[in-house]
């Protein structure tokens, strides 16, 4: 993406126009295969905005687990792992523990970060480790074909709760981002989402927060960024936004859950 | 200069790990290997490098996953309940071809079983263990002189081959303590280039992926095709073995690791009773030395293989041996360890049919 | 002040169809195609020309599809610069807090 200095003007019907938003070099040409509207999608994007925007390609290591982000490494110009399913944390520990410099994050759904690997996470929080865990919860199992996740709402039909989410049976919707704040190895615990041009930039300025303050070394960050799921709902992409804000977002309200103090931000 | 110390097999293991320019471990408790990271805990901070307890073996392979991948010589140790927990992490890690070396300090099992030593992990150690087409190369120390030499030997092979190392062993040589010297390694001399290792995209390569997903099945049995050919590389390379009195001997022991230790003691009061009997040991068990042991079953008359479980190592010697020659057997399960009397007195008893043909499972059930 | 000048371009081939920018453009400049892409999607095409380049479809444009352009009148502006995270932690984008 461009920045001030490199800022291109064109003529264009001879007024003179300048480049004000085109694709991050970091995001490869290539297609991904997201379905149409899917906040993975999008998250992806500015991802790659942030590490160019901060010129920081050469000094990232991405972490990506089963799920459907699995493949996040097709599509990001930057070094990763892929991680197996939950363990994308400790994969994160490890590169961390040997990398110390380098700016690590992980990028895991529901199903990853809050279900199978919870202990994983729980722990690096615990630990204080010093990167990022991008936290994609669309209450949904997408890649393996709809089924319930721990963050689905109660009530919501999915291919494992045909009748509905039961909380007798089936548990409540677990807030992993609420239960991270809570741990003093967490230093910053945010939610935020990706469906509107303004939540977009909201997303992008706590993800952004969350990688420089690696470089303070104290501690975890979680982005958590509530998102849809138009295949495993069964709606359109704005529909599936508009679902989200209704069912998800009442559960999983938007905003800081733990931000660092002034104090805090002292290096 | 090198150093003699006397110490616990664990201890010598992390000490070597240490000399051998660890950078990093990260591990479970876990009896009978606990000493392992209490041992690194107090000298790795010293000398630098990270020493990390995780949450569970679960975790602590996953680190190693990650750590290896961004270039680091790292360890894992554990024992049989806590490997069994890392099956699925080394069958990434395998699949995606990262150097680091694995120990099992093995106990008496299945399930939580005992603490106390066992030979019982050969099967999970040698035959897979992990899902997928893979191996580990599988180093057995008999010695606490060894439990370091194998340290440095798969440090080394696994950054030669880009492959998971494994040293399998047990709680007795775990716990006990022998004489042990630590050669001069220089860890520097030693270090190989990673290319490959995922340190940041650095602006002249390529970005660095580790990966073992390649959901083509096209490129998936590409990658099969390339960890096999390894495998033959490592076959035809990295068998070790060694021999006791295998000259003259008629009556061929087999045994790994504590076994051998126990089998050699049965061959010297064998041969005070004129049984003109040898020990074949594998150090490695895979890749197995299979050549050799074919070659002295065609010498001897009978072998007897001894392990610390139901037996398991004596598959491998039945298929190197091809029923040339019965095939005995004696071991103990459970933490219990045979004794070379108890050994003796099988062989004797069994001897006899044995020379006179009787079909090895006969004699074996 | 008349509105800036805005113009949007679009990678068609890209484009999956899946019209957020549509609903998120407050110009209603974008409309989906007739046509199908080699994909078999439906496309954002520019049907009025009344952009503004407030980069919102591109902002909420999943696959990167969108490259949008904006009048320049008098100084350069910037498009997203970043401060200093330890010491001011304010992210501008066109100038302006998001």
């Amino acid at each position: 993406m461009s920045t001030q200095q490199d800022l291109i003007c064109e003529q264009i019907d001879n007024i003179k126009m300048a480049k004000v938003y085109e694709r991050p070099d970091s995001l490869l040409d290539v297609r991904m295969h997201y379905c149409p509207g899917c906040g993975h999608t999008t998250t992806h994007k500015i991802l790659m905005e942030i590490v160019d925007e901060l010129q920081i390609k050469n000094e990232v290591i991405g972490v990506a687990p089963v799920g459907c982000s699995v493949l996040a490494y097709d599509y990001l110009d930057i070094d990763m792992q892929q991680a197996a399913h939950g363990r994308a944390t400790a994969v994160a520990t490890g590169i961390k523990a040997v990398q110390p410099d380098k700016y690590v994050f992980t990028y895991q759904g529901d199903g990853d970060l809050a279900a199978i690997g919870t202990a994983e996470t729980i722990h690096s929080a615990n630990r204080g480790e010093n990167f990022l865990i991008v936290f994609i919860n669309n209450g949904i199992y997408g890649m393996t074909g709809g089924q319930m996740a721990p963050t689905t709402p109660i009530g919501e039909k999915t291919a494992t709760s045909p009748y509905g989410r039961d909380r007798a049976t089936m548990g409540a919707p677990i807030d992993i981002t609420g239960l991270l704040a809570q741990l003093p190895g967490t230093f910053y615990a945010t939610r935020q989402s990706v469906h509107d041009a303004k939540a977009v930039r909201k997303a992008k300025k706590a993800l952004t927060k969350a990688f420089q303050y690696q470089k303070l070394n104290k501690g975890l960050c979680i982005v958590e960024i509530v998102s849809n799921c138009p295949s495993g709902w069964k709606l359109t992409p704005y529909e599936s936004n508009q679902w989200m804000i209704e069912h998800m977002m009442s559960l999983y309200p938007p905003g800081d859950v733990k931000a660092p103090s002034k104090e805090d931000l002292q290096s | 200069m090198s150093e003699v110390k006397f110490m616990k097999g664990n201890e010598a293991l992390a000490e070597a790990a240490i000399r051998a320019g660890l950078d990093a471990y990260f591990g479970y408790p876990i009896t009978p290997q606990s000493e392992i990271l209490e041992y690194l805990a107090i000298h790795v901070p010293k000398r630098g490098g990270v020493v990390l307890q995780a949450e569970s073996e679960v975790a602590a392979i996953n680190m190693i996953y990650g750590a290896a991948g961004a270039g680091a010589r790292v360890m894992t140790t554990t024992s049989s309940p806590g490997f069994s927990l890392m099956q699925e992490g080394i069958s990434y890690i395998a699949s995606a071809q990262l150097p680091c070396l694995l120990a099992n300090i093995v106990r008496g099992g299945p399930g939580l079983g005992t603490i106390q030593p066992s030979q019982g992990d050969y099967f999970q150690a040698v035959k897979g263990g992990g899902h997928g087409d893979y191996h580990l190369i599988v180093l057995t120390p008999s010695t606490v002189q060894e439990m370091a030499d194998f340290v440095y030997l798969g440090f080394d092979l696994a950054d030669k081959y880009l492959t998971p190392v494994m040293i399998l062993t047990d709680g007795a040589l775990g716990q006990g303590m022998e004489k042990v010297t630590f050669p001069d390694y220089d860890p520097a001399k030693k270090k190989v280039a990673k290319p490959w290792a995922t340190t940041g995209k650095s602006p002249n390569r390529s970005k660095n992926v580790i990966t073992s997903l390649y959901l083509q099945p096209e490129k998936m049995e590409q990658i099969n095709e390339e960890l096999q050919a390894k495998y033959t590389k490592i076959r035809a390379n990295e068998v070790r073995w060694e021999e006791y009195l295998t000259e003259d001997a008629e009556v061929l022991f087999t045994a790994f690791g504590l076994g051998s230790r126990i089998a050699r003691k049965t061959i010297q009061l064998a041969r005070e009773k004129g049984i003109k009997a040898g020990l074949f040991r594998p150090k490695t068990v895979w890749p197995f030395p299979y050549q050799r042991l074919k070659e002295l079953a065609q010498q001897v008359d009978v072998i007897m293989d001894v392990e610390l479980n139901a037996g398991q190592m004596i598959e491998d010697v039945r298929l190197a041996v091809e029923g040339a020659v019965p095939v005995l057997f004696h071991g103990r399960m459970g933490g219990m360890i045979p004794t070379p009397e108890e050994v003796l007195e099988k062989l004797e008893a069994n001897l006899q049919p044995a020379q006179a043909g009787i079909s090895q499972q006969e004699v074996a059930l | 002040m008349a509105k800036l000048k805005g113009e949007v371009k679009i990678a068609i081939e890209t484009c999956k169809g899946c019209e957020l920018c549509i609903h998120e453009c407050p110009q209603d400049t974008l409309v989906m195609s007739e046509e199908l892409n080699q994909r078999g999607y439906h496309y954002a095409v520019v049907a009025v020309d009344n952009c503004t380049g407030c980069t919102n479809c591109a902002l909420v444009c999943p696959d990167a599809c969108i490259t949008v352009y904006r009048e320049v009148r008098g100084k350069k502006q910037p498009i997203a610069q970043i401060s200093n995270v330890t010491e001011d932690m304010t992210i501008t984008i066109d100038g302006r807090q998001p």
